[in-house]
């Protein structure tokens, strides 16, 4: 009884105490990161990200007048459910003011939701799914890196452009492949292009040589990739091994510079890909970069910077208006251009989309890599407007 | 000439990939099915030994410039070594006790050996060349086979019928089996058990080692590779029987295979198949299709 009475207490008190101060909640403003840091995806988000986001607490100064910034990170090991409750948990107990949403999709549109619900800002960034500003669209929820849109209208458009009229797609059995296999598949249409086919792999399959075949059959001239990570790099070793490169061209839709990393130069040179963001692009990313370097000893892929670049911007958008509330930051940072290492004049949308220019690379060849991570051309800039949805296409209810 | 509207050749092609994905399996099965039959250890490390092993292969031929023939004969001894040092060490302390304790520790081990791994290689994965010897491709009217499978074919085979004849059909095999009948009645005849234990826990782990060399320039050399991998091969000793040799072997190929034809008529359910025959199998047969009930 007196402890309950104690409860109670404290927790008047602590009602009491939340006017007086000013309008950060909990005293302190409190990010999340909920990501994949141990599965497929860890090394193109995971660990690195986390860091991308210390570097930005640091840089911001640890602190926003006088108020504590910490950071929180947790694994959802790929998998929604995890990375549901675990938002909710921080939300209602840990009193995280904003959450960044890591790699894969399912985890991120399940994170939008809890969100959503509690009124608090979301940021989603190594996850590609569309539907998160479109049929999911949120007003708490931020699509900042890519999306499936982005990626098919940068390598999908060039692809037809080049002669690649029929496709077949080799696709990740979940919300991502899915979305991506979707949007590739309108953009070839749109571009006069056809699709023979495709066939779905589980997320994380042992052996693609039986799939490859099946895509080898269909005469196809193009084998979309509509997979990511661990997935995309069995994909490409087994196309070489059975000798598809030499008959279809490949389009890897999701590539990440460190799959580029793995498979080396000689498999992958002059392989299309379209990504936000590379670390040798101008000076800018270049010392961002060897930042980074020198903490986690690769260079930072495209989502780390984003994952940088994010939470500096929220940090800022906290600073300019004095407090942490969900509603008003959103406000805030819908309003504000975004100019930094990461991306030049970049906005965010009604509908939570981050709209910015894109990039499509092409692998370099091994004799043109001068150094180590040497490995893209930037062949054309995507202007942020033609990259994504336009506001004719979108579902999003925000938007219309 | 088509199948249920399947190609013919296609078909065949499917059969044989089937195959070649059925070698890694039995395998695999094959050394947990050893160390089941004769320790009655539930080795959940397996999977991760195997990646110990496409590691050591990887960590060979790169830092130490040994070609893919050495690392063939040295990944096995290696990641054997290391398994006689669980066993010694740890292992054996459980024996008298539920089979639950050695699969928590040989799951524990598990997390251990991917931990270390990711924290020195990431999980983005390393890659190993196919040995000059096998690179290249064989048209076989009906498919273009890649050389390399075909080792991975061939070595399994020979790797898993020797194997199976030792245990089955020598007298080296003949006193590991009464050693596991009864271990006490067998040392008074002057056989040494303990140490016959500890070595055939080695040279069950030395087999996954072998599968991981085997596997390393066709796959992607992560740390999560063998847990990709343990569960559909639990599910693989499991129909053939737990322990049994013969019922892993044919077990692991016939797997890959069922798995194969998936592939072509229902590519979304290829990684459940097993888990549906494993299903069936337990509901027909509790011991499984090569299991003896007790």
């Amino acid at each position: 009884m007196k402890t309950a009475i104690a409860f109670a207490a404290a927790t008047f008190a602590a009602g009491l105490s939340m006017p007086a101060s000013a309008q950060i909640s909990g005293d302190t403003i409190k990010i999340g990161m909920i990501t994949d840091l141990s599965g497929v995806y860890s090394d193109i988000d995971g660990n690195g990200g986390a860091e991308a986001v210390r570097m930005a607490i640091a840089d911001a100064g640890g602190a926003i007048s006088g108020k504590k910034i910490q950071f929180i990170v947790a694994d959802h090991q790929n998998k929604p459910d995890i990375a549901a409750s675990k938002a909710r948990e921080w939300f209602d107990q840990q009193g995280v003011d904003m959450l960044i949403g890591g790699t894969n999709s399912g985890a991120a549109l399940a994170m939008a939701k809890v969100a959503a619900e509690k009124k608090k800002v979301f940021i989603a960034i190594g996850s590609g799914s569309a539907q998160l500003t479109n049929e999911q669209c949120s007003p708490y929820t931020v699509h900042y890196a890519y999306d499936t849109v982005a990626l098919a209208r940068g390598t999908g458009a060039t692809m037809v452009k080049q002669g690649g009229k029929s496709w077949y797609f080799l696709t990740a059995d979940y919300a991502f492949g899915q979305s991506l296999e979707k949007d590739t598949t309108d953009v070839v249409k749109a571009n006069g292009g056809n699709v023979l086919g495709s066939v779905k792999h589980p997320l994380g399959a042992s052996d693609f040589s039986s799939f490859l075949l099946q895509a080898q059959s269909s005469k196809a001239q193009v084998l979309g990739l509509a997979n990511a990570g661990g997935d995309f790099i069995n994909s490409v070793k087994a196309a070489k091994e059975f000798g598809l490169t030499s008959k279809m061209k490949i389009a890897g839709l999701l590539v990440f510079i460190n799959d580029i990393h793995t498979l080396g130069l000689q498999t992958t040179q002059g392989l299309y890909l379209t990504d936000s963001w590379y670390w040798d692009m101008n000076p800018d990313t270049r010392a961002w970069a060897k930042k980074y370097f020198a903490k986690m000893k690769k260079e930072p892929s495209s989502l780390q910077a984003a994952d940088y670049s994010a939470a500096m911007n929220y940090l800022n958008a906290v600073k300019a208006i004095g407090t942490d509330d969900g509603d008003k930051v959103m406000a805030q940072l819908k309003k504000t251009k975004i100019n930094d290492m990461f991306t030049k004049n970049g906005e965010i949308r009604p509908d939570g989309r981050m709209v910015h220019d894109m990039y499509l690379m092409q692998v370099k060849a091994p004799a043109e890599s001068k150094a180590p991570w040497d490995y893209y051309k930037v062949v054309a800039t995507i202007p942020g407007a033609q990259a994504y949805t336009t506001k004719a296409e979108t579902k999003c209810a925000a938007w219309k | 000439m088509e199948i249920f509207g399947v190609p013919l050749q296609a078909m065949m092609s499917q059969l044989l990939l089937g195959l070649v994905n059925g070698s890694f399996y039995a395998m695999l099965s094959l050394g947990l099915a050893v160390i089941f039959g004769l320790l009655n250890v539930i080795n959940f490390s397996h999977g991760a030994l195997y990646m110990m092993g496409a590691f050591a292969a990887y960590i060979g031929v790169t830092s130490f410039g040994l070609n893919y023939w050495t690392m063939l004969a040295l990944a096995p001894l290696v990641v054997g070594a290391f398994g006689i040092l669980i066993e010694k060490t740890m292992l054996r302390w459980l024996y008298r006790f539920d089979h639950l304790y050695g699969l928590l520790l040989t799951f524990g081990i598990t997390l251990l050996l991917e931990g270390v791994f990711r924290s020195i290689y990431g999980v983005s994965g390393q890659t190993l060349d196919v040995p000059e010897a096998l690179s290249g491709a064989t048209d076989l009217g009906f498919m273009i086979l890649p050389n390399y499978r075909a080792w991975v074919v061939f070595a399994s085979l020979v790797v898993c019928l020797a194997t199976w004849f030792t245990i089955e059909k020598t007298r080296l095999g003949a006193y590991l089996r009464a050693g596991t009948e009864n271990p006490k009645l067998v040392e008074a005849f002057g056989v040494n058990v303990p140490l016959m234990v500890t070595l055939t826990y080695g040279f069950g782990v030395a087999l996954a080692g072998f599968a991981g060399v085997l596997a390393a320039p066709v796959i992607n050399v992560t740390p999560l590779m063998g847990s990709n991998l343990i569960i559909v091969v639990f599910a693989v000793v499991v129909i053939g029987g737990m322990g049994s040799i013969l019922g892993s072997i044919v077990t692991g190929l016939a797997l890959g295979v069922i798995e194969g034809l998936t592939r072509v008529y229902y590519p979304e359910a290829s990684e459940v198949v097993v888990f549906v025959v494993m299903v069936i199998v337990l509901l027909l047969r509790p011991a499984g299709l090569f299991g003896k009930e007790k």
